[in-house]
This record gives structure tokens, C-alpha cells and sequence, in this order.
């Protein structure tokens, strides 16, 4: 069968019913798509499929016949969608594991919400995991996305330049 | 397709968008759009122009006159890739854009400590790294004099420039490079660090140097490793710790498509420190089929005694051990007599249950054994430990291993451990190729070095005016040194100064104990490790404190900690070694004045004592933890079925000199939301000795939808030594949070986690 990647077809030869995870990170070598779970439970692992974020690990190669595949390294040849700007904007990462999948998610999630609310966003984004706690950071810059570039109404939580007070 | 160089206007609104166009310097992003040059394919190609200045083990200048920072410390999220080149950076007066950062292999003799845990890595290098920075300044600008036949007094460094101040003449680093090299390094006592009024890099707001490749998906991590002809093993590991194999059918397994091998791994009897547990691995042509070949193994396990272990029954027998005495860990004045001549008496137990880190990348590590040398990639808190025990586990010298360490996908102390480690050498030596082995997540939760497990019993003695005359503190919990030592029932007295002998407050009469309590499992360094139950249980029972005094809790907190004083710890009645994060008490006091700092910081940033709307409270609690002082308010609202909303958190830190302010922030919200998670839903329980949990579908961890709507990080400006960051976020977390479920309602959190008890009526808990 063919699989679609960023716009490249592969001959792929083999068990159809392998998860895409795994063809994507070991066939292909596009290692910006995670393992974090293998049950569809944590997000890291998103793609889009024809422009809707699925979970890599619980998509067959099977299901993809047909379709285009996007991954994180796909998305924006030169790594400037709104998204990763809107991510680089409020410095989201910290150990930096799940962001692919948080970002696939985001860019999922405008597409066809264009102005999420909070609650939108939530719904969207909590079947993604972050173990360093980046989720205020990520409602922030998906907004901040939103909004279009060039706004600078968020600024991430805190925001004093030289280690004093806060303030509110 | 990929080479589409970056558009400038987008990248100028790109910085526009967020907050740190505000604060950030044009150098820093500059860096970003150079970053984002690079993944585009467009890489400067180094000049061939001779070796470069090496002036420190953390620093070269190349002949181009590019900084590179080589960073020993591992980085998994806590920013010290980027906040240790700031400090290099600064003194070697760089331009940011012309710095870069390459990771360290495991070699402590040539770095310096590097077992990245403790919260220690700018306590111990922020020096050493500008001393770095500044002796390349100092050769350059000594350079420069040579070059235009002048004093060195008369030159200065600026921004990757030194200057002839006289004439205003200058010369690049790259045209200084090829002299700075043959001139002597200076001594130590000549070098002469920036006045912190001249940082240009410290203190500020600086994009992190894998801020791109984080967001492009260009990051690697140890599970992204690749090298030709490497294999794929998973392993199948006794489900009990120390069980062994007792019979394998491996012949479906063989007959998977893509498996090549099976191999059966030693087994280390308990305790089995950090060697691998054993088991059975399956060796691929993929992940995949490595997956597939393991499901077909058909293995039977002896499970050994610890087959035994089971949370409930094992729950009550860490009650019933802080029901008596213990071992004696602090003895200040009488407390038993104080007690009984107490006005009023007030007594409470907690538990918190066994926490498995579920950092987000699954342990993982490439080896490749060769030769009689052993070369490993792996996401390794502890390179130089791994380094050893992989010398010794293939007997070879350890200068015939080499251990790079790759990004760490999280760690939270799970990534100290170098089991997996050994694993992937173990196999590469097996079958003769390199061998990447992945842990999938069932494997990350159910052969953990688990958190603790803990059962807490306070009592104290309140006077006439609710002043607290006595303080009874009794813990029980398997100590982490049972991992790595036979007979081990108590914490040690590193685990008693996390909270409980190091306690802060001005009480007349204190008594510490532990009670004994035998492992069944591994236990290991969870961030901030045993504060969480230490912590959980005083800042809880000092809130109980404070309504049964009839006080409000920040009042009551403030009260204990007495006048400002710095505690003379060698004057309590501490039993056992000093112990202060590796520190000692002359360098870093327990300084009371900067706990009641953070506590009247962040309660006056959350609008302490204002009202709230029905249904709603807010918590306090305080602790000191890895040398830092901090503080949280937790505001919740219990909805009518019980479930929690967290409209806010304010959270105050005195750590010292702050490096890097932005990084301190993420850390914090960070450290808030993970000790959110802890308490409102995460638990490992055991029965018949295995992991009941398995995935994130049962062991619950902290998502977007439960998290607090904002989080204010208050950091105290201060010049003193600086303490940790990454860990002292957590502790008081908890105990805030349940503090403020008990104003917002009433009910007393006991028990972690929170899960669904304010759904259910209350239960008679244990209240003297």
C-alpha cells in the first residue's frame, strides 16, 4: 500500500494493522511524533490525518489509505504555523516530550475553531498529557494563536524581567 | 520543499505575540530566527581555522569566534542547558546569538558532579560557569592588548567585541581567537566577575536554546535514537519485584514476523540498587514487532515473598507503626510531658500512597557493545553513575564506556536510576549489535522506583491562648536506602531533615520519630522526594492547629515561626548527622524570616482574607525544601457532586539569586500543577505484589481540564546564595490544597489522593 507522509508517498510492505506510531518513528524516521502511552490515553503521539488530529499509536496503516498523513515536521516546513510562533511566544516547553502532539492538537483544534474559549480549549486539549504542567502556558498561546500573531495581549503567567515581584 | 528560507516579517510578529517581545533582548531573538534558519537548512559551515580557545572544560570559542558552552547537567525540562549558558555568556560579555550549547558525556573527573537531582545545579555551578565566561573574557582582552600593543587595562570586552577604550578601535572574538589561544589561562583569584548591575544575561528573560527545536519536532530524546543496524528489545520483567523467571515458551514469540532473539536477562536479588530486574527480552527489527513478540511470550514467574505486598493490609501496618514509639530523630525540650500537661490535645494521621513519576518519555536507552568498549545514548539524570555501572557490569574500564546523554523527556528522579541502562548494554553484548530498548508505558508504571508510601501521626499541645506547647511528629515509610541495602525499616536521617528534624517552628518541646517499615518494592527519588508526604502531613496538621486555636491559618503560621532567627541546628535536639541538601547549616541556615517573607507574599498576593464566593476557600501552607523557601496558596470551589475547580494558585519562592526568572516561573507553575495532580488523583496501589495501575487511563495524572485557571509566581528578589528551584514547588501544594477544601467546605483531608471522597458522605476519621 501507499502511506501519505507530509505530502511524500511510501510503498509500505507489510502488516497493514501496524500502528502508525511506530512506521512514522522506525520506518521513517520522523521522530518528532512521540511514544507515550500506546492506548490513544496521553496525546503524545498526534498527527493529522487529513488535517484532523488523530492518535498515531491507534491508527492502523490501514486507515490511512487514502489520506494524508501530517506530522509535526510537516506541518510547517520552516517551523513558523501560528501555533509553534504562539509556543515560542510564551517559551511553552520545558522538558519539551509531548509538545508535538500539544501543538498537532492546537493546530487540530483551530482549524476548526477558529476563537476557542477556555472551555473549548480544555475539552480539545486534555487528552493531552504534559508531566511538567505547561497547560496554562498552552491555553495561553493557543489564544494567542487565535488572535492572529502581532496581538500582545498575553503575556505568559508572571511576566517581571528581573526576578522581583509579579505584581497583579 | 524545506528550504524556504524564514520569512522575516513573520518572525518579527512571531516575537510580537507574546510577552517576550516585551522583555526579551533583540539577541535572544535573534537566536530563535537563527534557529529557525538552521532547520531550514541554512547552516553557517564552520571555518577550518585552527583549533579553538579552550579557556574552561564548559568553554570554547571556535576560530569563527562562536561560543559553545559545554553544559554537564542533564535537562529535562528545568531549563539549565540555557540558564548555564546565560551565566558563561555573561561573563565572557557574548553575544547570545553566537552561543551554543553541547551536552557533556558522563565524566565527572573532567566536570564536576553531575548526577542532576537535589535541585542543586545552579547552587554548584552558577560560579564555576562564570569563572568560565570570565577567563575567556580575560584571554581575549588580554588578546587584544597584545594586538594593539596595549595596556590591558585599556581594553575592554562587549558584546563578542573587545574595545580599545582610548581609540574605540575594536576586534571581533574570531580575529582574537588565534592569539587568546597561545597565551596562559589565569589563575582563579585574578578573574574578575560582572557586578550583578552589568548582567546583561542573568536575571533576564532569555528564549531557551531548544525553544525551536522543542516546537518543530527537531528535539531528540533518548527514545529517538537511531543508529544502522541497531535492534529493538522490549522486555518482559517479573511482575513482583525479585521474582524470577520460572518456565518460558518462547517458540509463538519467535515466530512473530521482525523478532530475532530472545534473550533471558540475569536477575539481581532484592535489594537490587539500580541492576535491571531481569526477565526476558524480545529483540526486533522494530519496536513494533518487539511489542507484538512480547505479547506471544508464555512465562511463568516465581514471584518470591514479595508476592505478599498488598496496600490495603500493608496501609494498616504503617498506621500501627506510628501508633507507638520510633527511633528518635530530634528530642528538643520533653515532649510527652508537654503533651500531657496540655491545655487541649490535637492528634491526626495521614496517608499518601506509592506515586509513579510517568515522566512523558518512557525510560529508554541505544547501546552499543563492541570491542571491549560499550558507547550508550540514553535520557540519564546520573551519566557518571551509569558510566560506572556499566563498567562494571561488562568489566571493562570506564574509560572504555562512553555515556551521552540526550534530551530527557522528564525525569522527576526516575531518570537517576541507570537500570534501563544496563539493559540496552546488556543486549547489545548479547546479540552483537546495537540495541535501543523501549519501555512502554506499562513498563514506566508497573517497574518504577516508586515514590514512597506513608503513614504520618501528629499530636501537639495548645496552651490557654492556643499557643503550641508540644509537637509530636511520627512517620513511617520505606526508606529509599532499602533499594540499595538489606535490612533497612527506617528513613534515614536525610529523609527525617526533609520537613520533619529541620522543622522551622518556635515550639518549646518537639519530638521526631520514625516507625519502621520494611519495602516491597523499589522505592526512589520522586521531585522533592520525602517532602511530599513530610509536608503534606505539617502543613496540614499545622492548619488543623489553627482552627482549634480559633485563628486564622496564616496568622496561626506566622505565630509558630516566632521572631525572625536563624535556627541553630546543632542546638535542637537533632539525633543524627547534619543534613541540609548536601549543604551545610553555616552555608545555608534555616533562616525563619524567609519563610514568614513567602508566606505574607503570597498570601497577600492571593487577597488573603478577602471574601469569596459560596463554595469557595483558599488553603496556605509553607515548608522550606533544597534550600528554598516557599509558599502556596490554593484557592478551590467544591461543586455540589464534589468535584473541584482551582480558580487560582499563588505561589511565592525566596530561592536566593535568581538565574533565570522565566525558567523559575515555568517551575513553579510547573511544581504547582504536578503536586495538584499528586494529591487530587494519583495513586500506585499493589495486590498479590504487582502494579494494579497500568497505563494513564488508570493511574491518573493532572490534565488541562482540572488545572487551575491561573497560577501567580511571586519570586522574593534576593542576593543570597542561591537554592534549588526545580523541587521546592511541590511540597506545600498539597497540603494548600486541602487546607482550602477544609475552609470551602468543612471536610479534612486526610488521605491522598483527594480522588472522589468529597463525593461521598463523610466518614469518622481519626480525631483526638
Amino acid at each position: 500500500m501507499q502511506v501519505r507522509v507530509n505530502g511524500i508517498s511510501h510503498d509500505f510492505v507489510g502488516d497493514a494493522g501496524t500502528p502508525l506510531l511506530w512506521y512514522l518513528r522506525d520506518e521513517l524516521g520522523l521522530m518528532g511524533t512521540k511514544f507515550g502511552c500506546g492506548i490513544g490515553a496521553c496525546g503524545a503521539c498526534t498527527v493529522h490525518l487529513d488535517g484532523r488530529a488523530v492518535r498515531s499509536c491507534q491508527t492502523p496503516l490501514s486507515a490511512t489509505q487514502g489520506k494524508g498523513v501530517t506530522t509535526i515536521e510537516g506541518l510547517s516546513p520552516a517551523g513558523t504555523h501560528p501555533v509553534q510562533r504562539a509556543w515560542r511566544a510564551h517559551n511553552v516547553p520545558q522538558c519539551g516530550y509531548c509538545q508535538s502532539g500539544q501543538i498537532m492538537q492546537a493546530a487540530s483544534l483551530l482549524a476548526t475553531t477558529p476563537s476557542p474559549t477556555d472551555s473549548e480549549i480544555d475539552a480539545a486539549m486534555r487528552g493531552n498529557i504534559c508531566r511538567c504542567g505547561t497547560y496554562l502556558r498552552i491555553r495561553a498561546a493557543i489564544h494567542s494563536a487565535a488572535s492572529g500573531a502581532g496581538t500582545s495581549d498575553t503575556a505568559p503567567p508572571g511576566g517581571s524581567p528581573n526576578g522581583a515581584e509579579g505584581g497583579r | 520543499m524545506s528550504n524556504r528560507p524564514v520569512d522575516r516579517r513573520a518572525f518579527l510578529q512571531e516575537m510580537a505575540a507574546g510577552g517576550l517581545l516585551i522583555v526579551a533582548t533583540a539577541t535572544g531573538c535573534r537566536r530563535v530566527q537563527d534557529d529557525l534558519r538552521r532547520i531550514a537548512g541554512r547552516t553557517d559551515t564552520p571555518e577550518a581555522g585552527g583549533p579553538p580557545l579552550t579557556p574552561a572544560v564548559y568553554l570554547r570559542i571556535g576560530t569563527d569566534g562562536d561560543a559553545t558552552v559545554i553544559v554537564h547537567r542533564s535537562e529535562m525540562g528545568q531549563g539549565i542547558r540555557t540558564s548555564l549558558a546565560m551565566a558563561v555568556a555573561d561573563d565572557l560579555e557574548a553575544d547570545w546569538s553566537r552561543v551554543h550549547v553541547e551536552q557533556a558525556p558522563g565524566d565527572e573527573k573532567t566536570y564536576g558532579g553531575q548526577d542532576t537531582d537535589g535541585s542543586h545545579s545552579i547552587k554548584d555551578f552558577l560560579v564555576p560557569m562564570r569563572e568560565a565566561g570570565a577567563t575567556g573574557r580575560a584571554m581575549l582582552e588580554a588578546a587584544a592588548a597584545q594586538q594593539w600593543r596595549v595596556p590591558v587595562t585599556e581594553v575592554r570586552a562587549r558584546n563578542h567585541q573587545v574595545v580599545h577604550t582610548q581609540t574605540g578601535r575594536t576586534l571581533d572574538y574570531a580575529a582574537l581567537v588565534p592569539i587568546a589561544r597561545t597565551l596562559p589561562v589565569p589563575p582563579r583569584e585574578s578573574l574578575r566577575l560582572k557586578p550583578a548591575s552589568e548582567f546583561r544575561f542573568l536575571g533576564k528573560e532569555i528564549p531557551g536554546v531548544d525553544l525551536v527545536d522543542m516546537t518543530t519536532g527537531r528535539a531528540r530524546y533518548g527514545i529517538d535514537q537511531h543508529m544502522s543496524g541497531m535492534k529493538f528489545a522490549v522486555i518482559a520483567r517479573p511482575p513482583v519485584y525479585g521474582g524470577t523467571v520460572a518456565t518460558l515458551d518462547s517458540s509463538a514469540a519467535e515466530r512473530v514476523p521482525g523478532v530475532e532473539r530472545i534473550v533471558r536477562l540475569d536477575h539481581t536479588p532484592p535489594p537490587s540498587a539500580m541492576m535491571p530486574a531481569g526477565g526476558v527480552a524480545v529483540v526486533a527489527t522494530s519496536t513494533w514487532a518487539a511489542i507484538q513478540g512480547r505479547k506471544a511470550l508464555a512465562i511463568t514467574w516465581n514471584d518470591g515473598p514479595n508476592k505478599s505486598y498488598e496496600s490495603v493490609a500493608y496501609r494498616a501496618r504503617l498506621e500501627q507503626s506510628v501508633r507507638g514509639s520510633g527511633h528518635v530523630g530530634r528530642k528538643q525540650g520533653d515532649a510527652a510531658r508537654a503533651l500531657g500537661r496540655a491545655v487541649r490535645r490535637v492528634s491526626a494521621d495521614y496517608y499518601l500512597p506509592h506515586l509513579a513519576h510517568a515522566q512523558m518519555e518512557p525510560v529508554s536507552a541505544l547501546a552499543h557493545v563492541h570491542d571491549g568498549r560499550c558507547e550508550v545514548w540514553a535520557p540519564t539524570q546520573n551519566p557518571q553513575e551509569a558510566r560506572d555501572g556499566l563498567a562494571k557490569l561488562l568489566g571493562i574500564p570506564a574509560s572504555d564506556v562512553r555515556v551521552n546523554v540526550t534530551l530527557l523527556g522528564g525525569g522527576f528522579g526516575r531518570k537517576s536510576f541507570s537500570d534501563f541502562i544496563l539493559e540496552a548494554a546488556l543486549l547489545s553484548r548479547a546479540v552483537g549489535a546495537p540495541v535501543k530498548v523501549v519501555w512502554t508505558r506499562e513498563d514506566d508504571l508497573q517497574h518504577d522506583f516508586f515514590h514512597t508510601v506513608a503513614a504520618e501521626h501528629l499530636s501537639a499541645g495548645l496552651d490557654a491562648h492556643g499557643a503550641v506547647t508540644a509537637w509530636l511528629h511520627r512517620s513511617a515509610l520505606p526508606s529509599i536506602a532499602s533499594t540499595f541495602g538489606p535490612g533497612v525499616l527506617y528513613q534515614d536521617e536525610g529523609e527525617l531533615a526533609m520537613g520533619m528534624t529541620d522543622l522551622p517552628y518556635d515550639i518549646p518541646n518537639i519530638q521526631v520519630e520514625a516507625g519502621p517499615a520494611p519495602a516491597h518494592t523499589r522505592i526512589g527519588w520522586y521531585r522533592s522526594v520525602i517532602n511530599i508526604p513530610h509536608a503534606f502531613a505539617i502543613g496540614s496538621f499545622v492548619d488543623e492547629l489553627a482552627h482549634a486555636a480559633g485563628k486564622d491559618p496564616r496568622d496561626f503560621i506566622l505565630g509558630l515561626l516566632g521572631p525572625d532567627r536563624t535556627i541553630d541546628m546543632a542546638n535542637v535536639g537533632v539525633t543524627g548527622k547534619e543534613s541540609n541538601y548536601g549543604a551545610t547549616f553555616a552555608e545555608y541556615p534555616i533562616e525563619t524570616g524567609r519563610l514568614r517573607g513567602v508566606v505574607e507574599l503570597a498570601a497577600q498576593q492571593s487577597a488573603w482574607g478577602t471574601p469569596l464566593p459560596a463554595g469557595q476557600g483558599r488553603g496556605i501552607a509553607a515548608h522550606r525544601s533544597f534550600l528554598s523557601y516557599v509558599a502556596s496558596v490554593v484557592q478551590v470551589q467544591v461543586m455540589p457532586d464534589g468535584s473541584l475547580v482551582i480558580p487560582r494558585v499563588d505561589i511565592a519562592i525566596d530561592a536566593g539569586f535568581i538565574a533565570n526568572p522565566e525558567r523559575v516561573r515555568a517551575q513553579l507553575e510547573g511544581a504547582t500543577i504536578m503536586g495538584l495532580g499528586n494529591a487530587l488523583s494519583s495513586e500506585i496501589t499493589f495486590s498479590g505484589g504487582r502494579v494494579v495501575q497500568s497505563n494513564f487511563d488508570t493511574y491518573r495524572v493532572m490534565r488541562m481540564d482540572a488545572s487551575p485557571r491561573e497560577i501567580h509566581v511571586h519570586i522574593v528578589p534576593s542576593d543570597s546564595k542561591p537554592g534549588g528551584v526545580g523541587e521546592p514547588g511541590v511540597p506545600p501544594t498539597a497540603p494548600a490544597l486541602c487546607n482550602a477544601i477544609f475552609a470551602a467546605t468543612g471536610r479534612r483531608i486526610r488521605q491522598l489522593p483527594v480522588g472522589n471522597q468529597l463525593s461521598k458522605p463523610e466518614r469518622a476519621t481519626p480525631v483526638a
